[in-house]
């Protein structure tokens, strides 16, 4: 997943459709996520390039929405709703995802097995 | 209080005059003030008894009390012809205060006390002495052992003697309304062993002219021993056992809230009194009467918005209405008086700002006019003779100049009872002999000093009543209030014992301090 600036990105992802679930007054997904322009992406624990600036998953809640919907730890999160989430301060991106009049995000999430399994399949014969 | 009847002891009461009540009032007000800022060191507290109506017959409440107090007052008069009008009595009292001798009764309790002690140490001595002059031929002699115990006598004795003198001969600083259990026990104790000793002697040795000059010695030792033993009580009881902590008193004085919380150790009522006066006089600001009270323009006008009433026996609906409508208006009025409170208060923060102001740039001004004469400049300068001047002089000479915006100052503080212009000179010598800068002169006017800077020392005590609803020899407890009564104030003491503390551990491995990097900011969504 490295990008070089100015170039466009390249990905393999996958497409994921969360359905919000209503929990009192709020409309949650139940995960976490981390990372933006605006945050040291040094610290990052799920990114090869420690570089990137992506919103990535850090947390999962066990039996959520996000985790029906087959989300993992660790993914990076490319698109929300066809809004680009690779160049997003951290609060721009929470926004995207928490809008109220929204029931259903999809989201293209990309992570490094999917590489790895694509490039698997194209390198057998 | 005002309708009550009041007889004989106060019967002088009756006969005032009722129109001259308002001029007393104001004159005894300052009479009281100037007794209060003159003279007097110590103090004396005396009891009054709970209950009685407290009779101050100066008490300096102001000119907003009832003026037609004595047209509903019933008084028995005593059958005098002439009758003392008030005015006569205070002036009366009041030479008889400032002239009273020295109270003998002050110093009645420590002369008993040095009589016994001088008493009890000289006993032993007597004992040593007295079989060696009655009968010293037939006594056994005593050998290296009586040595021995003469010098171990003497030195104890010696002990005792410094340790009475630091600990006890002290110049007493208050005289207590009841006994003070503790020392009246110590003393008993003391003429009690001392008594029983001389028995012991008087049966054991002197009757049967005793010869074991030896027993006779131990014997005096042993007396030295319990003596020593009865000054360790003493000071445990007199002097230690107070220290420790065990109650907050608060102190709040009666006209101007103004307030204090201390720790006192386990104390009787009388003893914690006096340990509260004593912090009295350098803790609490200055008592100024003039201080006091709301401005009467406020307060004049907050009470006439209420005087609405009818004696109609028939009203009629527009009078009704008419006065509820009055009533409605003087209800809004009253509204304003703290408004007006607010801006009065801010106008005389105004004027006694600029007034200080004044002040301060005058008395700077003034202090640069002379400066110390060092002995090499009076060689140096021959052609520039100046005069020079004591301090005394120099204070004359630049009190001039700053005379007028301290009077001011003064006056807009209401502090001019205070300081005199004599107080001021002799203040204003003292700073310049100590080379102290006008800021260091002002600060004793800036600010209202505590009590004992205004003070002059006198022999005479200082009066103060202790009234309390418990006896007052019995020691502090939760809960209890007494106050301590002076003419126009009074500071009233509530009693809080101190918490509890449970005081738990916890230990930290030094090593246990360690710390990462915040991983980035993360949100659940």
């Amino acid at each position: 997943m490295a990008f070089t600036p100015g170039q466009p990105v390249t990905a393999v992802v996958q497409r994921i459709e969360i359905q919000k679930l209503r929990q009192g007054d709020n409309l949650i997904l139940g995960f976490s996520i981390g990372g933006g322009i605006d945050q040291d992406p040094g610290q990052n624990p799920f990114s090869e390039d420690k570089t990137d600036k992506g919103i990535y998953v850090t947390r999962i809640s066990a039996g959520g929405p996000a985790d029906e919907a087959g989300l993992r730890m660790g993914d990076k999160i490319m698109q929300v709703n066809g809004w680009d989430m690779t160049m997003v301060t951290h609060d721009q991106a929470r926004k995207r995802l928490t809008k109220k009049n929204e029931d259903v995000v999809r989201l293209l999430v990309t992570r490094k097995s999917l590489e790895d399994a694509v490039r698997q399949s194209m390198t057998r014969p | 209080m005002d309708n009550e009847s009041q007889y004989s002891g106060y019967s002088y009461k009756s006969s005032h005059s009722r129109s001259s009540r308002k001029h007393r009032d104001r004159r005894d007000r300052h009479r009281s003030k100037s007794r209060d800022s003159s003279s007097r060191g110590d103090k004396s507290v005396t009891i009054q008894t709970p209950g009685e109506p407290l009779l101050d017959a100066e008490s300096t409440r102001g000119d907003d009390r009832d003026d037609n107090w004595g047209e509903t007052t019933t008084v028995v008069t005593g059958t005098s012809e002439h009758s003392i009008s008030n005015e006569d009595l205070t002036r009366v009292t009041k030479d008889l205060e400032e002239s009273t001798p020295l109270e003998c009764k002050r110093f009645l309790g420590p002369a008993l006390g040095g009589c016994l002690s001088f008493f009890a140490l000289v006993t032993p001595l007597a004992f040593l002495i007295l079989p060696q002059v009655l009968w010293r031929d037939v006594l056994e002699p005593c050998g290296t052992p009586c040595e021995g115990l003469y010098v171990s006598l003497a030195f104890k004795l010696l002990v005792l003697l410094i340790s009475s003198w630091a600990l006890f001969l002290r110049p007493p600083r208050a005289t207590l309304p009841r006994f003070f259990v503790f020392r009246c026990l110590l003393m008993v104790l003391v003429f009690l062993f001392v008594a029983s000793y001389w028995l012991f002697y008087g049966v054991r040795v002197l009757e049967p002219k005793e010869r074991d000059y030896r027993g006779i010695v131990e014997y005096a030792a042993s007396l030295v021993d319990a003596l020593l033993f009865i000054q360790y009580l003493a000071l445990v009881l007199l002097e230690v056992r107070h220290l420790q902590p065990a109650f907050c008193l608060k102190v709040v004085r009666s006209t101007d809230g103004a307030s204090k919380f201390y720790n006192v150790g386990h104390l009787s009522i009388q003893r914690a009194a006096v340990w509260v006066l004593d912090r009295y006089y350098s803790d609490f600001p200055v008592y100024n009467p003039a201080l006091l009270n709301l401005p009467k323009s406020i307060l004049s006008k907050k009470m006439t918005g209420f005087k609405v009433y009818s004696l109609d026996e028939n009203t009629t609906n527009n009078s009704t209405g008419q006065s509820r409508a009055m009533i409605a208006a003087a209800a809004r009025r009253r509204d304003n008086s703290h408004n007006e409170f607010y801006y009065e208060e801010c106008e005389m923060d105004r004027r006694v700002r600029k007034r200080k102001a004044r002040l301060v740039v005058a008395v700077e001004e003034a202090f640069t006019h002379i400066k110390r004469l060092h002995e090499e400049e009076v060689a140096s300068s021959p052609k520039h003779p100046r005069e020079v001047m004591d301090p005394r002089e120099a204070a004359q000479a630049i009190f001039a100049s700053m005379a007028r915006a301290m009077q001011k100052y003064l006056r807009t503080t209401r502090q001019q009872a205070f300081h005199s212009m004599e107080s001021i000179l002799t203040h204003l010598q003292f700073c310049i002999t100590h080379n102290m800068t006008p800021k260091a002169f002002l600060e004793r006017y800036l600010t209202p000093g505590p009590t004992m800077q205004y003070q002059q020392q006198n022999g005479r005590g200082r009066q103060w009543t202790l009234v309390s609803e418990e006896p007052v020899t019995s020691s502090l407890r939760q809960g209890l209030v007494f106050s301590l009564r002076r003419l126009d104030f009074s500071l009233v003491v509530t009693v809080t014992p101190l918490p509890f503390l449970r005081l738990g551990e916890e230990f930290i491995d030094p090593k246990s301090h360690k710390f990462v990097m915040r991983l980035q900011s993360e949100t659940s969504v």
